[in-house]
């Protein structure tokens, strides 16, 4: 999956310490320690992980916003922190808090960032694209989080960037301003861009991202494509995807009779069951002959692949939220 | 391929980048109330308060010769301290600082941008406060303006260091009472506006070595006697050198 082309963006061994931290006893804290990625040209990469892993520290390392302790990046083939105006122009960054001025309004805001381009893209475009005219007379202060974070996205896009940094790209977004940045950010990617992001939401990361690095504790523990992540059952190397069967029917159901080894059914409140395993079409006919054996029709039926959440907890042995 | 997107064409020249961003924080700073009332009004009402009453009576010179240098004084400090103390505190609170620096204005085109941006609001300062005070008697001498300018950019210097090392270390709630405190206390009592020699004697020694009084005693002497005193030059140069050092050592960017 991943490309011949130089990367835009490689990190080997990436460590960065800060404080000294008064909680710590002047202490400093590692946030950072050996974490390896690489981004390609035309592709997504997302770095997963919960709040805290080193996701936010490891762009800002990136983008040569903080100095790193140790290890090397190579950004567009470059040092970040010997970054001039040349390598910066090249590279879109949108901060987790946005970075906007709070008395600015959008579009003279949008016009002064595209002032420090050469050949910026065209504002209007973009704004439409964004639905930023929406609220273009609002001042940045009385914007909604969603709407934000439209603005921050398109402050970094207007330099026509060759990658671009999201941090945590769709906090605050509603349903259909998340929908419009997932496909703008498609349409960047099919364009050649390269897109690093982080996010603690897997849903994110399954319907985004080309490839994942799973972060916890400050390093990279797994990487692969979604699918390759998602096939990798760490029980049993067999190859075949966990699910899980979600149904409701009458609460205080013994299946425990019908079922083979290997499977198990948990009632999660009453009347509400989930059956999970290496789930086979022969397991849902004992099950559902069991159930009509009974005379009992399932007021509702779900399927479900092992999810995301569910590699991440297998690695991490912890929940994303 | 992307109807937005096109093919990256580098930064925009230097010299326009830190135009662009002097241009813009000037009209940021044109635009915020509080900016203008300590920048423009707070002065002139001391340039008329200071013109109609005695207390610089006896001094040699007329009260608004000696008044109106001190005003310009105090007008450096409203802009390039308190002013773009403040603002600059609050943008590294909201990360602006941080946003600007990954574009290609970086770091040293945002400080260019805010020195231009200080110099722009100061000029206007220069016309408004010398219009009124003209009407009001000012008579500078004509020999007095290009030492009086260049002694005024140098303490717009010495204060926007100041003011950048302050906003760099402290949170922007500390910075906005640190900054408009010393705007009193120095505008007060600092030999700004009101000569060493009108002031308490316990201040009198101090006020020399202070940032406001070398500037006011320069711009003074400037345009009564057409030369600024090589002493409070040096002062001045001084602060410059140790604020600025001080800020680009401990200004966090975070």
């Amino acid at each position: 999956m991943r490309s011949p082309e130089s990367p835009v963006l490689t990190i080997d061994g990436l460590i960065k310490d800060v404080g000294p931290l008064a909680s710590l006893d002047g202490k400093m804290l590692r946030v950072v320690s050996g974490l390896s990625l690489v981004a390609e040209r035309g592709q997504v990469t997302a770095l997963l992980g919960a709040n805290g892993a080193g996701k936010t520290t490891t762009l800002e390392c990136a983008q040569g916003v903080q100095k790193r302790t140790g290890g090397s990046i190579s950004l567009l083939g470059a040092d970040p922190d010997s970054a001039g105006a040349e390598l910066r122009s090249r590279v879109g960054v949108m901060l987790q808090d946005g970075g906007l001025p709070p008395s600015a309004r959008p579009i003279p805001l949008l016009r002064h960032v595209a002032g420090m381009y050469q050949r910026p893209m065209d504002v209007d475009a973009l704004v439409d694209r964004l639905g930023i005219s929406q609220f273009s007379k609002t001042s940045v202060r009385r914007l909604s989080g969603g709407q934000k974070q439209r603005l921050a996205l398109a402050a970094a896009l207007v330099g026509n960037p060759e990658i671009l940094f999201l941090d945590e790209p769709s906090a605050g977004l509603d349903p259909q301003s998340r929908q419009m940045v997932f496909d703008l950010i498609a349409e960047l990617r099919d364009a050649g861009m390269g897109i690093v992001l982080t996010t603690h939401l897997m849903d994110d990361a399954e319907r985004l991202a080309d490839y994942v690095y799973i972060i916890d504790g400050g390093h990279n523990v797994a990487e692969g494509t979604v699918a390759e992540l998602l096939q990798h059952d760490h029980s049993a190397d067999t190859g075949v995807t966990d699910r899980t069967l979600y149904f409701d029917a009458v609460a205080g159901l013994d299946f425990s009779t019908v079922l083979r080894a290997g499977l198990e059914v948990a009632e999660s409140r009453p009347g509400s069951y989930s059956l999970k395993g290496v789930l086979t079409p022969t397991d849902l006919a004992t099950l559902m002959a069991s159930l009509a054996e009974r005379n009992i029709m399932p007021a509702s039926l779900r399927l479900e692949a092992r999810s995301l959440e569910d590699v991440f907890l297998d690695i991490s042995g912890r929940d994303l939220r | 391929m992307s109807k937005l997107l096109s093919p990256n064409a580098g930064p925009a020249s230097l010299l326009r980048r830190i135009l662009q961003q002097g241009r813009y924080e000037t009209v940021t700073m044109l635009r915020n109330g509080e900016q203008l009332i300590l920048a423009i009004v707070l002065p002139l009402m001391a340039l008329v308060g200071l013109a109609v009453t005695p207390l610089l009576d006896g001094l040699g010179a007329s009260r608004v010769d000696i008044a109106t240098p001190g005003i310009l004084a105090l007008c450096a400090m409203s802009t390039a301290f308190t002013g773009q103390g403040i603002a600059t505190g609050f943008d590294r609170r909201y990360g602006v600082l941080r946003f600007l620096s990954t574009t290609p204005l970086g770091r040293g085109g945002l400080i260019a941008g805010k020195i231009l941006a200080v110099l722009a609001v100061l000029f206007l300062q220069v016309v408004i406060v010398g219009s009124v005070a003209g009407m009001l008697g000012w008579h500078p001498r004509l020999d007095g303006w290009l030492p009086g300018m260049c002694v005024l950019v140098l303490g717009a210097a010495a204060f926007t260091a100041l003011g950048l090392l302050v906003a760099g270390t402290v949170r922007p709630e500390a910075t906005l009472a640190i900054t408009n405190l010393l705007w009193i206390l120095l505008g007060a009592l600092g030999g700004i506006v009101v000569p060493a020699e009108r002031l308490p004697p316990l201040t009198q020694d101090i006020v020399h070595f202070l940032p406001s009084g070398a500037l006011g005693l320069a711009l003074r002497d400037s345009f009564l006697s057409g030369a600024a005193p090589l002493s409070a030059v040096l002062t001045l140069l001084l602060w410059t050198v140790l604020a600025g050092a001080a800020a680009i050592r401990w200004f966090k960017w975070n």
